[in-house]
């Protein structure tokens, strides 16, 4: 059972087309399996998010991330699973973060033109999605469809 | 936007790797503390990192890694003794100093001039 459950996806730098898509979609897709999901980017990831979802269709919670790592290392807030996407080292650091302050399970969600290198740097514990995707979203869309949660 | 944007820094490495950026802070510091992604500094900066986070120690100074999605790892330096007693006091509970004794005594230059987040944006 999902319900009341809640998933935190966490967005990275969002100039790599697939990872807006994807927030959406594996929100959506959360969403309808009973997780109360929670997105968290910069203010620039936010912005997209919100312009592309202005009735909050996909996506009802929105914060800034940088925010939200203060809340749940001063324990006011925790999730069950958190889904990190990144293309980049430094959206790697962020998952890192993420798995070292939350008792979520964490998913590294690994996308863009180095995916599989940055793939394999990850020695943080989690759950690896990784694909060479960049504007397809499918490649990335089909891993995504794998993780039985 | 964090408090430490706002304060008097230096920027010894910029948009550079995590790995990058502590290695530099290891190297460069008389002390290096090793505290946990998330420890506290200033007002309401949670340190972002991959484990174990080093924080240098140089003089008055206190070097650390600063990151930003969209820009990579830096390596920021800022006066605090207040923050350095903290480390120093808090080390046998959830801060680990560097096994060197008494840190590096060669210092490597990083051969830049200390910019600004703001100047750097504006790139």
């Amino acid at each position: 059972m999902t319900e009341g459950k809640k998933a935190l996806l966490v967005m990275g730098c969002p100039e790599v087309p697939v990872q807006m898509s994807m927030v959406i979609y594996l929100a959506h897709k959360l969403s309808h399996a009973g997780w109360d999901v929670t997105v968290a980017g910069t203010d620039a990831a936010v912005k997209l998010l919100k312009a592309a979802d202005p009735e909050s269709y996909y996506v009802q919670k929105m914060v800034d991330v940088d925010e939200l790592i203060g809340e749940i290392v001063e324990k006011k807030i925790d999730f069950d699973i958190c889904f990190a996407f990144m293309h980049s080292d430094a959206g790697m650091t962020y998952g890192a973060t993420f798995s070292a302050i939350s008792k979520a399970k964490p998913y590294a969600v690994v996308f863009g033109k180095n995916a599989e290198a940055l793939g394999e740097s990850i020695d943080y514990p989690a759950t690896k999605i990784v694909a060479k995707a960049t504007h397809n979203p499918n490649p990335l869309k089909n891993k995504i469809d794998k993780v039985v949660l | 936007m964090s408090c430490i944007e706002q304060m008097k820094y230096k920027l010894y490495l910029e948009r550079t790797s995590f790995k990058e950026a502590r290695a530099y802070i290891e190297k460069n510091s008389e002390e290096v503390y090793y505290v946990d992604p998330g420890y506290k500094l200033f007002k309401d900066y949670y340190l972002i990192g991959v484990p174990p986070v080093a924080i240098g120690v140089m003089g008055k100074e206190l070097l650390f890694t600063y990151v930003k999605p969209c820009h990579g790892a830096f390596v920021m330096g800022l006066d605090s003794e207040e923050e350095i007693a903290r480390l120093r006091e808090n080390e046998s509970e959830k801060v680990k100093k560097s096994l060197k004794k008494g840190g590096l005594t060669e210092k490597t230059e990083s051969g830049m001039k200390p910019v600004s987040f703001s100047e750097m944006y504006k790139k």
